[in-house]
């Protein structure tokens, strides 16, 4: 019975990575014709739930049946011929071709001769954009398509592989509202064809607008389904946060000094607009807000990695113009990136190149030489003092785990000895010893007096180590507390999702 | 207990062995080189031809040393072959000798050397130079500006003679591509200076670490404050410096510049600088590997002509060397799969 009622089971779905336990024992079903909803904080294991399911790896343990049958050891090509497609959520259509060249793309109809068969081609698509109301000519180049046209031409490609699934990721995170509109249509006429939907979605007033059924997981774990009809806003946060905020460290108490930096009113068009705040010394100021909220983008226009429209930015009273990282540094600021291979680590160097490189300046002797001998011992000493694990200094840092090498980033930025400190996702991706390291080592610095501005998408790390909170909604601030004991994981849910503006603004 | 320490003792050595392979693996195919050329051919050893293959040797030598730089920090250039005929042919005009009946400056005394020399040195900067801005400031794929210079500095050198050589240069001149004490040869002597300034910038200065930087990760380059644009300008102008340089060797050595001539120096330099180890990935370099692969070069043509190996032969014997240095390159900085 339950094999023609389900278009989709995943039965107790365990995936370990070495060291860490991403799936334990999830239960996912979907029904024919259902939109379902997947929703969880970063790193709740929705990726890895879909990654398992479109066979980019195998799951560790666990059954999946699809249409009834037992499927495994399986291709993604191989589930996008079962009618498993995905639409991502960065877009990547091949910009310069059309959009019919587009859907085909890999499987072209062939004349008689083995060329391409474009008047075919071009009726297939035709007759496929009529049956989704995506009213384009199939020779429009895709660079041509706003995002949520492009959004619709996957949709259209997936239907062309004929999926009975089609599993959408953040689909309306970068669409205006009519457009949402627009994509709610179609995908409740994909629903009326009895394909079936998974939708994840940070965007919970969507979900409760849109789908059938709601999962929950969290830390890996599932939660818990229910239809959406029983469920509102607050039970799902509920669902989805709740996790013991015992295990992290806690700030150690320290004397908060006078405003040091002050931001004033800063905007950057579609990113973030005004916003406003002042950071104390000895303060650790966290920032949260869901992903794409702006809260990386406002950080890195204060330390000149983007630009900004408008607005000011104080220190210690004086208002200052920030262009490039290298005059943050010379204002003595320093960036934690959030992206630890992309904007952090040089791979392929050593532990003393990687530490000492954004303060170079300081061992150069009257030569404009470098005295090795003064860096090697700075080196040294950090190394000890922060308990770098790594067998030599002139080890390579990509060969260091995870924890160390945000550890040997956090020294390259202590040895510039900043006044300002901010700190973009600190621990992610780090095992929980080298977490509480880090934890430790962020409060002894604010206990020095600098200031600290802590973005991290974990509300127990935000709420354990934070003095005050910022929460930003699509790029706006609705409220900044002071943190106590009536600051919960649900009240920060509420307004980095936007849900209560009412009480935004606390101070 | 103590078993397992013999084994992870013996481990630590197999792997020690295998670094050394891998960094100085290099050098033994320099010596295994060496070795088997002096077997084979009993002149190779002598005075006189080592002396010669240095000579050879310095010329492309010191512009692998500008390439070091270049492909340290993931870029390319391509220009260095014509920026040494342009730079050649200006400091030649301006060092001819006075009796010359072949003057470019009919009307022009001999000049003090000085002239020539700044002349070349200050034409491979500007050219280097313009690189650098177009990469810096353009975003243009190196490969693409560096295209573009090659064929306008080769133009401008054609321009400028009518296409004639510029022969009949002053002793001063010449003395770049002589000797001293008649054995040691200056372009060996200038070589080894620009390979100890350069080892010093590379390894001693914040540029050389903004170099690496750069080429390791440019992102993170910048924000860790490293201003990206100026030091690509300053990486492209020492390249051209360079090839100033060589240009006036160049002179020195043949007596004569041609505006045609240094056809393909950039591939040659190009390859000393890959067969040293530099990974065209970014980051990754070291001068004494420029250094060895240009001996390596400089040894293999010597003693292919010395064999009596065919020109053409030698030519495509290059090519496969070239070709597989970088594979074994590509493997040692991959991740072990």
């Amino acid at each position: 019975m339950d094999k023609d009622k389900y278009l989709l089971q995943m039965k107790n779905v365990v995936k370990n990575f070495p060291g860490v336990k991403a799936l334990k024992g999830v239960d996912f079903n979907v029904e024919y014709g259902e939109i379902h909803a997947l929703i969880g904080e970063n790193g709740a294991g929705k990726s890895t739930l879909m990654k398992c399911l479109l066979g980019i790896y195998p799951p560790t343990l666990g059954d999946i049946y699809f249409q009834g049958r037992l499927i495994e050891n399986y291709t993604t090509a191989d589930a996008l011929n079962m009618g498993i497609s995905m639409i991502h959520q960065e877009l990547n259509p091949i910009l310069y071709r059309s959009l019919m060249e587009n859907v085909w793309l890999g499987r072209e109809p062939l004349n008689k001769f083995g060329f391409i068969d474009h008047k075919k081609m071009y009726d297939m698509t035709k007759e496929l954009f009529e049956r989704i109301e995506f009213k384009e000519d199939p020779m429009t180049l895709a660079a041509n398509l706003t995002v949520a046209k492009q959004q619709l031409l996957e949709i259209a490609k997936a239907v062309s592989y004929d999926a009975k699934l089609i599993i959408m990721d953040e689909p309306t995170s970068a669409l205006p509202g009519k457009e949402v509109e627009q994509l709610f249509k179609i995908m409740r006429m994909l629903k009326k064809q009895g394909k079936s939907i998974i939708y994840i979605s940070h965007k919970l007033d969507e979900i409760l607008e849109i789908t059938d059924k709601v999962t929950v997981l969290r830390d890996g774990e599932f939660i818990g389904t229910d239809n959406t009809e029983n469920m509102d806003i607050d039970k799902i946060i509920k669902m989805m946060v709740g996790r013991d905020i015992g295990e992290i460290f806690q700030k150690t108490p320290c004397e908060i000094g006078d405003s040091f930096l002050e931001v004033k009113n800063l905007s950057k068009d579609k990113f973030f607009k005004d916003v406003s705040f002042t950071v104390k010394r000895g303060e650790i100021f966290g920032i949260a807000g869901l992903v794409g909220s702006g809260r990386t983008e406002i950080i890195e226009s204060i330390f000149g990695i983007r630009s900004y429209d408008s607005g000011e930015i104080i220190i210690n009273g004086e208002k200052v113009v920030i262009n490039s990282p290298t005059q943050a540094i010379e204002k003595r600021m320093a960036f934690l990136t959030e992206d630890r291979r992309m904007t952090g680590i040089f791979p392929m160097l050593d532990v003393e190149f990687n530490i000492t490189l954004a303060n170079i300046v300081k061992y150069q002797n009257k030569y404009k030489l470098l005295n090795y001998k003064c860096l090697k011992e700075d080196c040294n000493k950090f190394i000890d003092a922060i308990r770098i694990k790594t067998p030599s200094p002139k080890h390579k840092i990509e060969n260091l785990s995870g924890g160390n090498q945000q550890k040997v980033l956090v020294a390259k930025w202590l040895l510039t000895q900043p006044d300002i400190l901010f700190l973009d996702e600190p621990t992610r991706g780090i095992d929980v010893g080298a977490k509480s390291e880090i934890h430790k080592l962020i409060s002894m610095l604010a206990g020095q007096g600098k200031c600290i501005i802590m973005v991290s998408s974990e509300l127990p790390e935000v709420m354990g180590m934070s003095d005050r909170i910022m929460v930003v909604h699509e790029g706006r601030v609705t409220g900044i507390l002071k943190n106590n004991e009536n600051v919960t994981q649900e009240l920060l849910m509420q307004y980095a999702t936007g849900t209560n503006e009412t009480l935004s603004m606390s101070e | 207990m103590s078993e397992d320490n013999g084994t992870v003792d013996t481990n630590i050595k197999i792997e020690k062995t295998q670094y050394l392979l891998k960094k100085y693996g290099i050098v033994l195919v320099l010596i295994l080189l060496i070795i088997v050329i002096s077997i084979l051919s009993p002149t190779f050893l002598t005075p006189n031809n080592i002396f010669n293959v240095l000579t050879q040797v310095s010329i492309f030598g010191i512009m692998s040393l500008g390439m070091t730089l270049v492909i340290t920090s993931r870029g390319i250039e391509l220009s260095v072959g014509s920026v040494l005929a342009l730079s050649g042919v200006l400091a030649a005009s301006f060092g001819q000798l006075a009796t010359a009946t072949d003057k470019f400056y009919p009307n022009l005394g001999a000049l003090p050397i000085i002239i020539p020399i700044v002349v070349a040195l200050l034409v491979g900067v500007i050219c280097g130079g313009i690189n650098g801005l177009l990469i810096a400031k353009t975003g243009i794929p190196a490969f693409i500006a560096t295209l573009g210079m090659q064929t306008i500095a080769r133009g401008l050198a054609l321009i400028y003679t009518g296409g004639k050589p510029i022969s009949n240069l002053t002793p001063q001149l010449k003395f770049f591509g002589g000797k001293v004490f008649g054995v040691i040869p200056v372009p060996v002597i200038i070589y080894t200076i620009v390979i100890i300034i350069t080892w010093i910038l590379l390894n001693n200065t914040r540029f050389g670490k903004n170099v690496y930087a750069i080429g390791g990760n440019i992102n993170a380059a910048q924000v860790s404050g490293v201003n990206v644009s100026k030091n690509l300008v300053m990486i492209y102008a020492y390249c051209g410096l360079l090839a100033g340089l060589a240009a006036i060797v160049f002179a020195g050595r043949t007596g004569s510049v041609h505006p045609g001539a240094a056809v393909g120096y950039e591939s040659t330099a190009i390859a000393a600088t890959t067969i040293g180890g530099t990974s065209h990935s970014g980051g990754i370099s070291t001068i004494w590997g420029a250094v060895i692969g240009a001996l390596i070069l400089g040894v293999l043509r010597n003693g292919l002509t010395l064999l009596g190996v065919p020109a053409y032969w030698q030519q495509v014997t290059e090519g496969v060397i070239i070709v597989v240095a970088v594979v074994i390159d590509m493997r040692k900085n991959s991740k072990k799969r």
